[in-house]
């Protein structure tokens, strides 16, 4: 089932709430998950893993570079959805 | 005292007695039992023979925050719960990090996330398996966070050494302080292995107490119907510094850990040599070390696990090494209360011996309703026994399977 954006974000900010102990107010399109968010590589990985099974998609490692904010993620999850 | 004398200043423990460390200090004079029957369908689902352990008395989420929950195995987890405890009660002291050492040991490391990780391979594929499974399993990672946390940079080790690698681990910080390497090292062990494939794997191996009836009776060492151990969990902490460090900020010390007396039986993989040849050899060598006389020895915290062949064995080691002086020993076997805590084990019946040495009070031994003949030693049984006043000894055993022994001699600050 194809979820909408706003979805997608709400579902990623609880990922990362529970990976990093953030609020998920804090998870908000611009801001960059290295940079802002402080988020390791390991991290990373594992929200990309937890967001793989939440969402049912693929998100391939060499990807995964390029999603530099959280907005690029959701932009990202969206488009991979059959 | 020489600059190389190292004392005990900080204590912490998270254990089937209590969420902390004078939580399990008081329900152990209290004589009280940490097991109790599972909570789980583990024995229908896979016809496990054993339905009781000594779980963790306070759930590891009340102090540590969801994601510490998430990325340390619940062994790291215990050992973090522990080693923060010791730490503050230590005083938090301000040292370099290069002059401060973590050394945390656990016998089995991080089987939960091994099965875990295994589980989720089968079922779901390798891209479900979590990246951070290899830094959770691996057997250094209650160590690794611990030095993370306190910023020790002289070294985070992990010595393995099955029942014996909680008392293993003291034994290496006091030569870390004694070599000059580091002045303060905080040292422990941990376990958490109640999982269903490890009790049934100890339960194949015939070693654990079947009287599913009565779990809190179960722990019975010197007992004549003892009929094997209760499978523990959690961990203990103590935070080792050079008597010197200790004494020029003003810390409290606790005890001093005087000697270290180690071994290996080279017998058997799981059975302790029945001449006790090694068991006496680490007893020996801890006294030597420390500078003490058999005399000197007013209290042992004993490993006695509760099987038949252990206790009569270490009973008889014992009774080699201090000959008639073992008849002013007051004996605790401490794990008919808190059950066996494995890699922890070592660590928490240290901290038990510090304690007693500190309050001039010897833990009882509970369960020991037929006393074993052929187990000649006075046992401290069902109430807590005082300790003498002047200068005193303690001694705390611990073996592990494969042969490992290793006695550490306490004494007071």
């Amino acid at each position: 089932m194809a979820h909408t954006a706003s979805e997608i974000l709400e579902g990623l900010a609880e990922i990362v709430a529970e990976e990093t102990g953030l609020p998920t107010d804090a998870v908000v399109a611009e801001k960059s998950f290295t940079d802002d968010l402080d988020i390791d590589s390991l991290s990373m990985m594992t929200i990309v893993t937890h967001a793989e099974d939440k969402f049912g998609v693929r998100i391939p490692d060499d990807e995964v570079k390029n999603l530099t904010t959280v907005g690029d993620a959701v932009k990202y999850i969206e488009g991979a959805q059959g | 005292m020489s600059t190389r004398d190292v004392v005990v200043t900080g204590l912490g423990a998270t254990t089937p007695l209590g969420g902390d460390a004078p939580t399990t200090w008081a329900a152990a004079l209290a004589g009280e039992s940490g097991a109790r029957t599972m909570d789980n369908d583990w024995s229908e689902k896979y016809g496990i023979p054993v339905t009781f352990a000594a779980t963790i008395k306070e759930d590891p989420s009340e102090k540590l925050s969801r994601p510490e929950t998430k990325r340390m195995d619940p062994s790291a987890q215990y050992a973090m719960i522990a080693a923060r405890e010791a730490w503050q009660d230590a005083g938090a002291p301000e040292v370099d990090g290069e002059r401060l050492g973590a050394v945390v040991s656990s016998g089995i490391g991080g089987i939960w996330t091994t099965l875990d990780g295994w589980d989720t391979l089968r079922e779901r594929g390798a891209r479900r398996v979590l990246p951070m499974t290899v830094p959770m399993l691996m057997p250094n990672s209650a160590v690794a966070y611990v030095s993370l946390e306190l910023g020790a940079k002289a070294g985070a080790h992990a010595l393995v050494s099955a029942c014996a690698s909680g008392a293993e681990a003291i034994g290496y910080g006091i030569d870390m302080i004694r070599a000059g390497r580091a002045d303060v090292v905080v040292c422990g062990g941990t376990e958490a292995t109640i999982h269903p494939m490890p009790i049934a794997a100890f339960a194949a191996s015939r070693t654990l107490s079947l009287r599913n009836d009565d779990p809190a009776g179960a722990s019975r060492p010197y007992d004549v119907d003892r009929d094997g151990f209760v499978i523990g969990e959690g961990a203990a902490v103590l935070v080792l510094e050079s008597a010197e460090h200790a004494a020029a900020r003003g810390a409290r010390v606790y005890a001093r850990l005087a000697g270290v007396g180690l071994s290996s039986d080279a017998y058997h993989i799981t059975s302790p040599d029945p001449d006790g040849t090694g068991q006496v050899s680490a007893m020996r060598r801890a006294l030597d070390d420390a500078g003490i006389a058999g005399r000197d020895v007013v209290h042992i915290n004993a490993h006695a696990t509760s099987t038949k062949v252990g206790d009569l064995t270490e009973t008889r080691s014992i009774r080699t090494v201090l000959g008639e002086e073992t008849d002013h020993v007051q004996l605790s076997a401490t794990k008919s209360m808190t059950g066996h805590l494995l890699g922890g084990a070592g660590a928490l019946e240290t901290l038990f011996a510090v304690k007693a040495v500190h309050e001039r009070l010897a833990p009882p031994t509970i369960n020991v309703a037929n006393p074993d003949p052929e187990l000649q030693v006075p046992l401290v049984r069902d109430e807590p026994a005082r300790l003498p006043d002047g200068d005193i000894a303690a001694i705390n055993n611990s073996f592990g399977f494969g042969g490992h022994n290793v006695a550490l001699a306490i004494t007071n600050g």
